[in-house]
């Protein structure tokens, strides 16, 4: 038997035709992904290629050798490296003790341990100061110098700022891994931790390799906690932003480049490496287990440290609210609410201005982000795995390097986008779309694709097949994409401080200015405003997406 | 209804991946179902009848050949474009909407008024037995009433031809065997042009005027139920459906309609249907398990000793070993009255003429 290929000069047009609608869109999104996520990048690389407008490798022979470049350079991967074992470590024995013990006050530990996710950045390294500054409440107490300023604060406020992420990462590996195989070791005689040591931590070992390299992208990426309290530690990020700052324009692209290497490779090591190697399958429910009867000692031990870590993060939170309520911290302690007063007087149009960004950004790349996963999972079309590849890679990508890449890539016609709010609220989109891409996706591995099948055969296009019944099926995902979206626009400042101008002002900027000028208590008042709102938002999405149909899906066939 | 709703496939191949993964999925498939006819594809899995049944619908494209849905060719048709209805093997009910939304979609689609529409969904769901349903979630309801919405929704747009993905798979066995007579009679009311796809071949005997068996790819036999049960085309059919021993046997004589065999020690006159055989052709000939009476030591075609005997009230199962070491089974009704053998017994082992098909030794 021979296949006749048919002409292939056609086969384009062909398939064009049956299903116009895919073809626009997914030329449209690679437009999209490639100008906006793509061309900033290349604008940047291209720029560290020429000095003085002549071609020139100066730049990267400069990377290696003046230590204004390599100093900070080490100085992120000193810190990244240390905050990636320890914030791993940190979150493991969290995630192990609210899944695998029986530990007391699961809900309440588990929130406790979310909460440093809908803050600013830089808000714990503002509580450092409230408590380890040189003013701060347990430098007096304990009349120690904790030396907080530089490498050691960097590493507890990052810790604190990023486990989170990895807790997040940790536990839907533990809760992927099925209980009944703990239970076949202990009945075939294994010891607690013969068990733990032999199956449980074999099984997270891939989860473990992603938590470790995420919490390592982000401390490298972090830009907020080395403007507080990095002092005269040098890092990428803050170096970068002085080099703009101070109009030093390659050396801050050459520090963006730095910046950007260490990522890429933690982002490929991901993607070809450690995505490979997940042996953690899924296979239905997981039994309820009887394993989480740990011995005494275990169990206080465990709750001990739990316990701990959660009252760490309590105190930093409380010690922001304590000092948004002094006067002026550290020189009049008074409590007042005249900081909030201030704060909404005075910084009024940034709060306007961010929630007006933030509401128009956030439902976009919601809707965006569904979009694209519909297209990934659903479509076969060519470069398919290009646009997953460059819409994750957007993740990697730290905000200080979009930042900079933004303001060379838009900076003349017919692209002239710098000082606008859309330049800002497109940085958002497309920073923020990949989280809504991911819950997306898999979300729609999750749902039976005969159910969209069944709408195209009952006569329904693409678009309508979209809205309506993949797009409601999927909801929760898009909100859990939006949500995630919303925290960021509020709290994030990365890459849109390059971004701001006399127009367009943002809370974070501003709480950063403040703590600049030594007005910790208005910053404070500022951060947990945010929170706040960030709070209350999220209560209405959970409120709306609880009243949807989103328990019928859970509950489908 | 038009009576132009037919399928044809004319030499359809589907081949997926390239170089080393290359898989050829459907191997050069032709075959027609008239108006209203219900040809079920029959195979095991990865015999390419699913496959198929997409490339129908839409959902896979041929890589050569043609497929006409009531005469016109529909490769380049987009498969919301075709007016296939088929009911899909988990369903694909959407579960965001009430029964009768889901019924009305397609009708929704095809912008049916109003009034027209609440009256044709209605009275589909009377006619499928979900009265009363309408308004509940798909979620709410058991294993057989969401098929009957997925048939309903398949129906109720009155497409020109229906396809089944496995419909009843999911079902337990007892609904199983209810929901095909039902199946079958409501296709039958509708006179709907019906292509159905089941590796189970008891469901697809019972429901189909006509069966294509497929494995490889490639279309072993199409035929009726009885023709693909009592003279398959080859031994891969024969032994796909029902049950099946093989003797092996030479040919002694023959004159083109009937053959003598020789099988073990027996001389059998068996009718010839399919090819031409020589003298001195070794072949295979299929004895169904019912096509075999036992009798008493020394009265049949040749001995054999019951290895294994089981009764289950209405009929009795024997693995009876021959001379020469074959093993047949054979199949006993109503084993009250002809007595109940027992294990160890020797019995003599008759075949019956009429029921015996001679196929070519293969390979």
């Amino acid at each position: 038997m021979t296949v006749a290929a048919r002409p292939s000069r056609f086969a384009l047009g062909r398939r064009f035709l049956k299903d116009p609608v895919l073809w626009i869109a997914v030329a449209l999104i690679f437009l999209l992904v490639g100008l906006f996520v793509g061309f900033p990048v290349y604008k940047l690389l291209e720029r560290s290629l020429f000095v003085n407008g002549q071609f020139s490798l100066q730049t990267y022979a400069d990377l290696f050798q003046k230590s204004y470049y390599l100093r900070p350079f080490f100085n992120s991967l000193h810190v990244g490296v240390v905050t990636a074992l320890i914030g791993t470590l940190v979150a493991f024995v969290f995630a192990y003790a609210l899944n695998r013990t029986n530990v007391p006050f699961k809900g309440l530990f588990r929130s406790v341990a979310l909460l440093p996710i809908i803050s600013p950045p830089f808000l714990l390294a503002l509580a450092a100061i409230f408590l380890f500054g040189n003013q701060g409440y347990f430098t007096k107490l304990l009349g120690i110098d904790f030396q907080i300023w530089g490498f050691n604060g960097l590493v507890l406020t990052e810790t604190l700022s990023y486990f989170p992420i990895a807790f997040i990462i940790l536990e839907g590996v533990l809760r992927g891994i099925d209980p009944a195989l703990e239970e076949a070791a202990f009945n075939l005689g294994g010891s607690r931790l013969r068990v733990f040591l032999t199956v449980t931590l074999p099984l997270a070992v891939p989860g473990l390799a992603s938590a470790l390299l995420l919490v390592f992208v982000e401390s490298l990426a972090d830009f907020g906690n080395p403007m507080v309290i990095g002092g005269r530690y040098t890092v990428l990020s803050s170096e970068a932003y002085f080099a703009i700052q101070s109009f030093n324009i390659p050396r801050g692209i050459a520090l963006a480049i730095m910046l950007l290497v260490p990522p890429l490779v933690a982002f490929l090591l991901q993607h070809y490496w450690v995505s490979r190697r997940s042996r953690v399958t899924v296979t239905g429910k997981p039994s309820s287990s009887n394993l989480k009867q740990v011995p005494r000692v275990l169990r206080v031990s465990l709750t001990f440290i739990v316990f701990f870590l959660s009252g760490i993060i309590l105190l930093f939170y409380g010690m922001v609210i304590f000092g948004s309520l002094a006067q002026a911290w550290p020189f009049d302690n008074t409590l007042t609410l005249n900081n909030y007063y201030q704060a909404l007087n005075r910084a009024g149009e940034h709060f306007k201005d961010t929630l007006l960004i933030a509401g128009i950004a956030t439902p976009i790349s919601g809707i965006l982000g569904m979009i694209v996963a519909f297209l990934v999972v659903r479509k076969r079309f060519a470069a398919k795995n290009l646009l997953e590849f460059s819409t994750m890679l957007t993740f990697a990508l730290p905000g200080t390097v979009v930042g900079i890449g933004y303001i060379l890539a838009f900076n003349r016609q017919p692209l002239l986008l710098t000082g606008t709010a859309l330049i800002i609220g497109l940085a958002f989109v497309f920073r923020n779309m990949p989280v809504g891409v991911r819950a997306g996706v898999a979300s729609l591995q999750q749902i039976d694709k005969s159910i969209e099948e069944a709408s195209t055969n009952l006569g329904a296009g693409t678009t309508r097949t979209f809205t309506c019944i993949t797009l409601p099926m999927i909801l929760p995902a898009m909100f859990a994409g939006m949500a995630y979206s919303f925290v960021k626009c509020m709290t994030a400042i990365s890459a849109v401080i390059f971004l701001v101008s006399g127009k367009w002002q943002l809370v974070t900027v501003e709480i950063l200015g403040q703590i600049d000028n030594g007005n910790y208590s208005m910053a404070a008042a500022l951060s947990t405003l945010v929170i706040l709102i960030c709070l209350g938002v999220l209560a209405v999405m959970w409120l709306f997406v609880g009243r949807s149909a989103m328990e019928r899906i859970v509950g489908g066939n | 209804m038009p009576s132009s709703n037919t399928i044809q496939l004319k030499g359809v191949n589907k081949v997926f991946g390239e170089g080393e993964n290359r898989v050829v999925a459907v191997d050069d498939l032709t075959l027609e179902i008239a108006q209203g006819e219900m040809v079920t594809l029959l195979g095991p899995s990865g015999c390419g009848k699913t496959t198929t049944l997409r490339m129908v619908a839409g959902f896979e494209t041929p890589s050569s050949g043609d497929i006409y849905i009531g005469g016109s060719a529909v490769n380049q048709v987009a498969p919301n474009k075709r007016d296939t209805a088929m009911v899909f093997q988990s369903y694909g009910l959407f579960p965001h909407m009430t029964v009768f939304e889901n019924v009305a979609y397609g009708l929704k689609i095809r912008k049916v008024p109003r009034k027209e529409m609440r009256n044709r969904v209605l009275e589909v769901l009377e006619l499928t037995g979900l009265k009363g349903l309408d308004r509940r979630a798909p979620q709410q309801l058991s294993g057989g009433q969401q098929q009957r919405v997925a048939l309903s929704r398949a129906i109720v747009v009155q497409p020109k031809v229906l396809l089944f993905d496995e419909p009843l798979s999911n079902l337990d066995a007892k609904l199983r065997v209810e929901m095909r007579g039902e199946l079958r009679k409501l296709q039958q009311r509708l006179s709907i042009t019906s292509l159905y796809v089941t590796h189970d071949q008891e469901e697809a005997m019972s429901i189909s005027d006509r069966l294509c068996v497929m494995h490889q790819g490639k279309a072993q036999h199409i035929g009726n139920p009885t023709e693909v049960y009592a003279r398959p085309a080859n031994r891969f059919v024969a032994d796909f459906i029902g049950q099946a021993n093989f003797l092996e046997g030479t040919v002694e004589r023959t004159n083109g309609q009937r053959v003598q065999l020789r099988v073990l020690n027996a001389l059998l006159d068996a009718p010839l249907h399919r090819g031409s055989l020589a003298i001195g052709d070794r072949v295979e000939v299929l004895v169904r398990p019912e096509g075999v009476d036992l009798t008493d030591r020394g009265r049949g075609d040749m001995d054999g000793v019951i290895q294994f005997a089981q009764y289950t009230g209405a009929r009795a199962t024997y693995e009876v070993k021959l001379e020469g070491g074959n093993r047949l089974t054979v199949e006993s009704a109503n084993p009250q009255e002809r007595g109940l053998r027992s294990q160890g017994e020797v019995v003599g082992v008759l075949l019956h003429r009429k029921s015996l098909h001679v196929l070519p030794k293969e390979g």
